[in-house]
């Protein structure tokens, strides 16, 4: 099995990161309109789509069914899924693959949740290195203000209440989303992520992604000049 | 092999003899069970998903049934551990290293009993006369080795067989030929489990009745039940 690095293929794969609310899929629907205009065949991935994990993924969720290892192994499994069929193939075939958020959400995730920060890794092994990983980093409580004045109610796993921090959905939501952040914050290095301050306006990070992606796109015959 | 038969039977014979008894087995749990079968009606199940997917039903298992029950004392009878899972993967081309770290969180089992057919042909003869017929992943169709089912079939369950024999010896499985009538296969299985289980009670019965009052209570020399540790690999 070809492990994460190894991988080499025709087409380019652009990943965006963060907390919640940190802006990532606005920008990735940016540069998703802006490859397409150029005339580059794009792909866009989301994280947890898969059609033959989701009603599993949605009943556990709604009865509360997870356990940090299950709820890490199951979101393996929606993404082992994607990589099979979204990721790996249009990658072959030269296209550019935008995915919003990557194995780099689970690391954060499942870490903070307690599972073992080298079991999650090997877990995730067969995934293909991306060749930008963006990290849209936003002050804590910007993003928190974005998520919890953006929707009437926190979800159960989405605020970690499963782990018993808080009763109050909101307090256990800054707790987590807080902690997130700082494995976020320990991967920059680890894996060489491109840290986006997302603090600034919309346009200009958007131009900071176009000028950074740049450099591995192809140029395309139908620009014209 | 008649794994469920034993099974059934065994759990009769545990109950009789006073022992509280939880049997489950591949794919029966609540979390993912049904997942993993709607998955296989398409034939769009990759490798890699397949094996996460597994992962996922066997670790709810462990943690919402197996270790409680071991926790509370029973015995606990399941069809299929992780070997079947590595097995199925090992032929599948996935890397062993891989597989094996996704189930290091698994316990040791106090005995795994391999209940061995020597041929394929064998099998066949199950798979006709249980009148299911040929299933697509059984089958292993997903792998393209022969031209329709028999084939496929015969070509995957030898790579499978292999690859339990290998296992036998690595993990020391208790090889128990299948090809015998229930019968005797089940007097063996009696055997070879009342061993295990009466050796736990008599190391419990040797600690529990004469404690001091006061003084802290000894834990028994060996505990019964490998706590689940993501740090430390239980498979060598």
């Amino acid at each position: 099995m070809i492990s994460y690095g190894q991988h080499q293929f025709p087409g380019k794969l652009f990943v965006v990161e963060g907390t919640d609310g940190s802006g990532k899929s606005t920008q990735l629907a940016l540069l998703h309109q802006w490859l397409k205009a150029e005339g580059y065949p794009v792909f866009y991935s989301e994280w947890n789509s898969s059609p033959l994990v989701k009603d599993t993924t949605k009943r556990a969720k709604k009865r509360h069914l997870f356990t940090p290892a299950t709820f890490s192994l199951l979101h393996a499994t929606d993404f082992a899924d994607r990589t099979e069929r979204d990721i790996i193939p249009p990658l072959k075939a030269g296209a550019i693959v935008l995915a919003d958020r990557y194995i780099y959400t689970a690391f954060a995730r499942d870490v903070v949740r307690g599972c073992d920060r080298g079991w999650v890794r090997d877990v995730y092994s067969f995934a293909v290195k991306p060749t930008v990983a963006f990290f849209f980093r936003a002050p804590l409580d910007v993003a928190i203000d974005r998520i919890v004045s953006g929707r009437p109610s926190l979800k159960h796993y989405e605020s970690g209440m499963d782990l018993g921090w808080s009763d109050d959905p909101e307090e256990s939501f800054k707790i987590f989303q807080g902690r997130i952040l700082d494995e976020y914050d320990r991967m920059v290095s680890e894996f060489g992520l491109t840290v986006i301050d997302a603090s600034r306006s919309i346009e200009r990070q958007q131009r900071e992604m176009r000028m950074l992606i740049s450099p591995y796109l192809k140029r395309r015959r139908s620009r014209s000049h | 092999m008649g794994r469920s038969t034993h099974i059934a039977l065994l759990r009769t014979w545990l109950e009789s003899r006073g022992h509280a008894v939880l049997d489950t087995g591949m794919t029966r749990s609540v979390l993912a069970g049904r997942g993993i079968k709607e998955a296989k009606t398409g034939h769009t199940l990759g490798r890699l998903t397949m094996q996460l997917f597994y992962a996922t039903d066997f670790i709810d298992r462990l943690e919402n049934e197996m270790l409680p029950a071991l926790r509370s004392g029973f015995v606990v009878l399941t069809d299929r551990y992780i070997f079947s899972a590595m097995a199925r993967a090992e032929v599948r081309g996935i890397d062993s290293g891989w597989i094996r770290s996704i189930y290091s969180m698994a316990l040791v089992p106090d005995a795994v009993f391999y209940l061995r057919i020597s041929t394929p042909q064998q099998l066949v003869e199950r798979v006709l006369s249980s009148g299911r017929g040929f299933d697509y992943w059984e089958s292993g169709m997903d792998l393209g080795l022969g031209e329709d089912f028999y084939d496929s079939f015969i070509e995957y369950q030898t790579r499978i067989l292999k690859v339990f024999d290998r296992m036998s010896s690595e993990y020391g499985f208790h090889v128990l030929n299948a090809s015998r009538s229930v019968r005797s296969v089940a007097a063996d299985l009696r055997r070879a489990i009342m061993k295990v289980v009466d050796e736990s009670t008599a190391s419990e019965d040797r600690v529990s009745p004469i404690q001091p009052l006061r003084e802290k209570p000894t834990l028994p020399s060996k505990t019964p039940v490998n706590l689940v540790d993501l740090n430390k690999k239980a498979l060598p």
